[in-house]
């Protein structure tokens, strides 16, 4: 089993609060996507979640795994920062790819460096990914060769061959052309079918609606509301909710 | 004295010159990492002091600093700088009593190295953080995200700098005649006050060009063998 339980997050950059006790429960399988306008603070609390950055209070645990707990933060050693990172795999809003190598080297390299497993393992499972995300015939293209919804699949494919219990998203289709982003979302729909957990930054809110089990609707670092997809997009409850859907709605 | 005698006597020169670009090459090309990593540093003191380091060795023209480590040792320590000092290595290319080539290998090395501190550290910081974060939620250490990922990154950014440096050196070694080390352009002198010839001062200038030539082919070959990506 994988839950994952956030809670009273805080996090400060300066002077800012950018998270102001955050607190929400992801249960194995679950798929969750996080909206909220720019500066709300999703991108700070997926990146905490990732130890990216470090919260200033709260805890992040896996079960009974407490991985962090604000109050003695500063014990982390690099090895079991490293270790916490291993729950969780992120795929970033630019790809973030390594240019030098092959498909097949980004999604394999680290783990072959980690010592995952054989080569052939390492190298047979990789293969298995790329197929999954439908890049079987880029396998040995560079980054440089693919379109920006190709990169983002090989980036998901990466972040799966560390097999992490919780896959994040930090807004993965934020930086594609309109006409590719289906191809991404088509890969995390069927990620979700297969059972996987999730936890999605998206301003796709149509995307958010179907795919997801919760939403966790954000605004100014604190959740403002939480519930099923129906609850938020249909029957909202907070103004700031209303608002933000209004606004979001007639964007398109 | 013939075309071939020339040739040959002014070899005797440019192999000098060849040394002190081999020796600088070898020698400043690793020590400017250390450097670089200092100048990045965390650490406020040692980052400063880095800095100010590089920027006296830059400031200061190359050929004050060849004065500086030929003169220093007399001066300060009192063990001048004798032509009679011997190194056993080069002895084996026949170059003997050139004792106040050290001075100048010195010079050049830590010169170089703090202009090649520059171009990696300019290398470096221009890959973007983006790269260490993949590396980083992947589980890997901060040294395996530097040489799996970030490091061939650099190279290639560094390619085109590096080679303006080296191409830059070479020339350079020909400031080593400001203490009467006979490389190339020092030979041709000699020949123009004993023999009355003026022409092989200007036919050095062949010497660096072939050199030059060849450099410009090797370091087109490295960049077109880091062509396959983009970074």
């Amino acid at each position: 089993m994988a839950n994952l339980y956030i809670n009273n997050i805080y996090k400060k950059f300066g002077k800012t609060e950018v998270l102001k006790g955050i607190s929400f429960t992801l249960n194995e399988g679950e798929v969750v996507s996080i909206i909220g306008s720019s500066g709300s603070g999703k991108t700070t609390l997926l990146r905490c979640i990732n130890f990216l950055e470090t919260p200033d209070y709260g805890t992040i645990s896996i079960d009974d795994n407490v991985l962090f707990n604000g109050e003695n933060h500063s014990k982390l050693t690099d090895a079991q920062i490293r270790e916490n990172r291993l729950h969780f795999g992120l795929v970033f809003q630019s790809f973030n790819l390594f240019p030098q190598y092959s498909v097949l080297q980004n999604v394999t390299l680290a783990p072959k460096l980690l010592k995952k497993g054989t080569n052939e393992e390492i190298e047979q499972k990789a293969k298995q990914l790329i197929e999954q995300v439908g890049l079987t015939d880029k396998m040995n293209s560079y980054p440089c060769q693919l379109s920006g919804g190709q990169q983002q699949r090989v980036a998901i494919a990466r972040a799966l061959a560390m097999n992490p219990d919780i896959l994040c998203f930090d807004e993965p289709t934020s930086a594609l052309d309109p006409e590719l982003t289906g191809e991404v979302l088509k890969v995390i729909k069927d990620l979700k079918e297969s059972g996987r957990t999730m936890i999605v930054v998206t301003h796709e809110m149509e995307f958010a609606k179907n795919v997801s089990d919760k939403i966790i609707f954000m605004a100014d670092g604190v959740i403002e509301e939480i519930g099923t997809p129906k609850d938020i997009f249909e029957n909202p409850v907070s103004e700031k909710t209303k608002h933000f859907l209004q606004n979001s709605l007639e964007r398109i | 004295m013939t075309f071939l005698q020339v040739t040959l006597f002014l070899w005797e020169g440019f192999k000098l010159s060849l040394l002190i670009f081999a020796v600088t090459l070898l020698c400043g090309a690793p020590l400017g990492l250390p450097i670089a990593f200092c100048s990045m540093s965390k650490f406020k003191p040692l980052k400063y002091l880095s800095k100010v380091f590089v920027w006296v060795v830059r400031g200061i023209p190359l050929m004050l600093q060849i004065f500086i480590f030929y003169y220093a040792p007399g001066l300060v320590f009192n063990i001048p700088i004798s032509r009679n000092i011997n190194l056993f290595f080069l002895q084996n290319f026949g170059i003997e009593n050139m004792g106040m080539i050290i001075p100048v290998l010195v010079a050049f090395t830590v010169n170089y190295a703090c202009y090649f501190s520059e171009i990696y550290r300019g290398g470096i910081e221009s890959i973007t953080y983006g790269q260490y974060e993949a590396g980083y939620v992947l589980g890997l250490t901060k040294s395996q995200v530097f040489r799996h990922i970030v490091l061939k990154q650099v190279i290639k950014r560094i390619v085109p700098p590096m080679s303006n440096e080296i191409i830059t050196l070479i020339k350079d070694t020909a400031l080593a005649n400001c203490i009467m080390l006979p490389e190339i352009i020092m030979k041709a002198g000699e020949l123009a006050s004993r023999e009355m010839l003026v022409w092989p001062l200007f036919y050095t200038g062949a010497f660096y060009l072939v050199f030059v030539g060849l450099l410009t082919i090797i370091l087109g070959r490295v960049e077109k063998k880091l062509d396959y990506f983009k970074a």
